[in-house]
């Protein structure tokens, strides 16, 4: 390379740093957090295809078409859909800069997260006095695994939702928070994409079958 | 050994009781004895010289990626002591019962030698290795000040540390997993290994584990976030590329292994039936789970190291890396492969002819992207203007020892072969062929090739070179006769042996692991010759090597924000150009830094993780949920904190930087 086509010494550093440091942090905050919610699609992908291998090992034991009761598991599909919509709204409301707004959808969304949680709860404990326990066969290993890591999910995902609240009481609509609204948005969601999944693979697959 | 009893229980205690102290035991009371002498004496030391709080202050609550990179480095050099020290006791016993002796361990105490040994190097040992590599180099070649997350980095580092205190801590208080590196069910379940063993194995690896993926994610967000301006993706340097690679792997692998430890502890405590003989139960799917994360990780281990050589080849040889494009593509092309190999570690699962030369073939055909590299480096040689230093040293003998190793590979990639050396000592040969060869050799000439960058003088080369030649001497003894011990028939993992007609080959072996234990040995000797000597050792300079990459424009060791003004890049060898161009240092108009606070969230709330499982590991309940909640409750309170950074005034960044401008102008002076 000959010295002509050489930058000149000073092109060598930044003299004025760009004030976009803020910025530029943030942008690698939500990569971060999607590369995250990718590993962890990774875990339910582990658990999908053990599934998949295990879910037709009943052991003698009762098959999902003895089990499963679709209306009920409808009903709470449709909780966590209205829950991402709400969370939609809240950060549409965020967008206006409506702090009221926001803290009431993300209440709204707490709520439908609740009922769902509590119509899963229902459903395993009334498969646990049927007898068809996580103990009894691969198949519901590896089922109540497979819906429960979900279900823990959702519930962090409720316990996030009451710390963000606190924290939008305190500090209102910061850029801290807004950060921390996004990354629970797309955590919610990501939750509800997964329930898809479950729903059409184990729910409907299993009764269809 | 007295077998202790692990199925009492108590609401208090959990299973812990007086027996599971291994007492009984001279071996592991010898050893328990001198940890604890050892142990005390640092600690008097650290006490002594009233070092406790410099520590705390300057390096356990350090988010500096810098320090934090050290001490990941520290923790892998302990552990491969400890390591290192189960893998001598399996030489000695190998060969004691091969000639004829009846040995001085039993099987079960065996059984736990070589768990522990495999485990302890790749989790606690490699891993850190490379990791505390990525995270020392990287953002300096990068032109960054810190990492993305720097809090994220440090509770990533204690979390590894709480692992390996898991590790340590079962040599005493009841026994480690007997199952094997790996833990294959059904005779990891619950009832075939029915003590505390392989709950140490899970909790250990599952905290390290995560602190494993939050580190990726880590990396991986740092690299392609915090680039200096102008270097683009193909003006990165090759260990950037190759750090982005096994971060990228990490991320994509390492929640595999989380799920399926998940699934195994299920088994184990819960009673579930995922990998059990009964009720529909499958050994097998764990087995190809634990191999879709445990093949694309030797890959995590060995990439950086590919980027390490890289650097080196082409500093010492004063030339441009050859085909750096083409190095890039083998990287990525390793990367992708690397996922799609996993049966190859059991063709004898009985898959199907289809299914085993699938994989045999991908497998193979890693080695050509790989023979690529082998050729680049060569060719960055050729020609070039060696300066003979120990780095360049490892780097010879990683070239010729790990293309033995690749080629050994290539006839295990083969099926049918496969099917006569699965499990043979021929596999062991192999694969330590290209660890050793490759990630050990490599990590020692990466530590004495950045070690001037980090303290600021260099390793005394005398006691390197006895390093190398020791671990190169000792490498081809020790694992040569088990290459031949393979192909003969030898299976892994035997305490006992009914003749004595391959005594030859175990005591050539043992004297192998003598030499490595020398090679370890003069490696410490070397660190501590050259702080004695460190100012004769002095590099003044930054850039002791005449480098070429941007680690070695700032000085040696970098300031805490690393550049006083974000350097700009225009060349793959960035400094390299910059000297060229007569580059010269800013000496005013310096501006605020934007720097993150030190925060001792990561290591406390590690520790409390470090209780919960242990609690969790002796079925201590109340404990384990006590510190659960805990745990997440300063968790949370932390996020609390939004006071996480400052800015570096331009007052203090000048006073350093004059500081190092008169050591530059003593040292002009000098010459």
């Amino acid at each position: 390379m000959s010295n002509a086509t050489l930058p000149a010494p000073q092109d060598f550093y930044v003299r004025q740093e760009p004030h976009e440091g803020e910025h530029h942090h943030e942008t690698g905050t939500m990569l971060g957090f999607w590369i995250y919610l990718m590993s962890d699609c990774l875990i339910f992908g582990t658990l999908f295809a053990t599934y998949a291998v295990l879910g037709r090992n009943f052991a003698a034991g009762p098959s999902p078409a003895d089990l499963f009761e679709l209306d009920m598991i409808l009903v709470s599909t449709f909780m966590l859909l209205f829950s991402s919509i709400t969370y939609g709204f809240s950060v549409i409301r965020m967008d206006k800069g409506d702090l009221k707004g926001t803290m009431i959808w993300l209440v709204v969304t707490g709520l439908f997260g609740l009922a769902f949680l509590g119509l899963e709860i229902k459903e395993f404990t009334h498969l646990w006095h049927l007898g068809a326990t996580p103990m009894a066969s691969a198949f519901l290993s590896s089922f109540y695994t497979l819906v429960g890591t979900h279900g823990l999910h959702v519930t962090a995902g409720c316990i996030w939702l009451v710390v963000l609240l606190a924290q939008l009481k305190i500090h209102g609509l910061t850029h801290e928070n807004k950060r921390r609204m996004m990354c629970l948005s797309m955590f919610w969601h990501f939750l509800d994409l997964i329930w898809i999944g479950v729903f059409s693979f184990v729910y409907l697959a299993g009764v269809l079958v | 050994m007295a077998a202790a009893d692990y199925s009492r229980w108590d609401p208090l205690f959990g299973k812990l009781s007086w027996d599971i102290f291994p007492f009984h035991e001279p071996v592991v009371l010898v050893t328990f004895i001198g940890v604890v002498v050892g142990g005390l004496a640092v600690l008097g030391t650290l006490t002594y010289f009233r070092l406790w709080g410099y520590l705390w202050k300057e390096w356990f609550t350090s988010i500096d990626h810098k320090k934090i990179g050290i001490m990941y480095m520290v923790l892998a050099l302990i552990m491969l002591v400890r390591g290192f020290a189960d893998a001598l006791l399996m030489r000695v016993q190998q060969a004691w019962t091969a000639s004829g002796g009846d040995g001085y361990l039993v099987p079960h105490h065996y059984d736990q030698i070589f768990t522990a040994h495999g485990m302890i190097m790749i989790f606690f040992v490699a891993m850190p290795f490379v990791t505390g590599l990525m995270n020392f180099v990287m953002p300096l070649q990068i032109g960054a000040r810190d990492v993305a997350f720097p809090f994220l980095n440090n509770f990533s580092f204690w979390m590894t540390v709480s692992g390996a205190v898991l590790v340590m801590i079962s040599l005493f208080v009841g026994e480690f997993s007997t199952a094997g590196w790996l833990a294959y069910p059904p005779l990891s379940g619950i009832q075939f290994s029915p003590s505390v063993g392989v709950d140490y194995y899970i909790w250990a690896l599952q905290i390290a584990g995560i602190g494993t993926t939050l580190s990726g994610i880590n990396l991986v967000v740092t690299i392609v976030k915090m680039r200096a301006p102008g270097m683009t993706y193909m003006k990165m340097p090759v260990f950037c590329w190759t750090a982005l690679c096994t971060n990228i792997l990490i991320v994509a692998t390492f929640p595999i292994l989380t799920a399926t430890l998940v699934l195994l502890s299920l088994d184990r405590y819960l009673g579930m039936h995922f990998f059990t003989n009964e009720l529909g139960g499958n050994p097998m799917m764990y087995v190809n789970l634990i191999w879709i994360w445990g093949h694309p990780e030797v890959y995590i281990l060995i990439l950086p190291i590919f980027g390490v050589f890289s650097e080196i080849v082409s500093t010492f040889s004063g030339k441009r890396l050859f085909g750096y494009t083409s190095m890039v593509y083998a990287t990525a092309v390793i990367t992708i492969l690397s996922y799609i190999v996993w049966l190859h570690h059991f063709f004898t699962m009985g898959a199907g002819a289809n299914v085993n030369s699938f994989f045999g073939i991908t497998t193979m055909v890693i080695s050509i992207p790989t023979g690529a590299k082998m050729f680049n480096w060569l060719f960055t040689i050729y020609k070039g203007r060696i300066k003979f230093e120990v780095p360049m040293y490892w780097t010879l003998g990683f070239m010729l020892t790990f293309v033995i190793g690749g080629m050994t590979g290539v006839m295990l990639a083969v099926p049918p072969a496969d099917y006569v050396l699965h499990n043979s000592l021929f596999l062991i040969a192999h694969f330590h062929n290209v660890i050793i060869g490759g990630v050990v050799f490599g990590v020692f000439a990466a530590m004495t090739y950045w070690f001037p960058k980090a303290f600021g003088f260099r390793l005394a080369p005398f006691w390197g070179k006895v390093s190398f030649w020791c671990w190169l001497i000792g490498f081809y003894l020790a694992f040569m006769p088990l290459y031949v011990l393979g192909l003969m028939g030898v299976t892994r993992r035997l305490s006992q042996f009914e003749g004595t007609a391959y005594s030859i080959y175990f005591v050539v072996a043992l004297i192998g692991a003598l030499f490595v234990a020398a090679g370890i040995a003069a490696f410490l000797i070397q660190i501590v010759v050259s702080v004695r000597n460190r100012e004769a050792l002095r590099d003044t300079t930054g850039d002791p090597w005449n480098g070429r990459t941007l680690e070695w424009s700032t000085s040696s060791p970098p300031p805490y924000y690393n550049f006083a003004f974000t350097p700009r890049v225009h060349d793959i060898d960035s400094w390299w150009q910059m000297k060229q161009a007569g580059y010269e240092r800013p000496f005013d108009r310096f501006e605020p830094i934007h720097m993150p606070r030190y925060t001792s969230t990561g290591i406390i709330l590690a520790g409390i993780i470090t209780v919960l499982g242990f609690a969790l590991i002796w079925h201590i309940w109340w404990l384990a949920a006590v510190t659960f909640v805990v745990a997440i409750a300063y968790a949370i309170d932390h996020t609390f904190n939004y006071d996480r950074d400052y800015y570096v005034q331009p007052d203090e960044v000048a006073g350093i930087e004059a500081e190092r401008t008169k050591l530059l102008a003593a040292e002009a002076a000098s010459k």
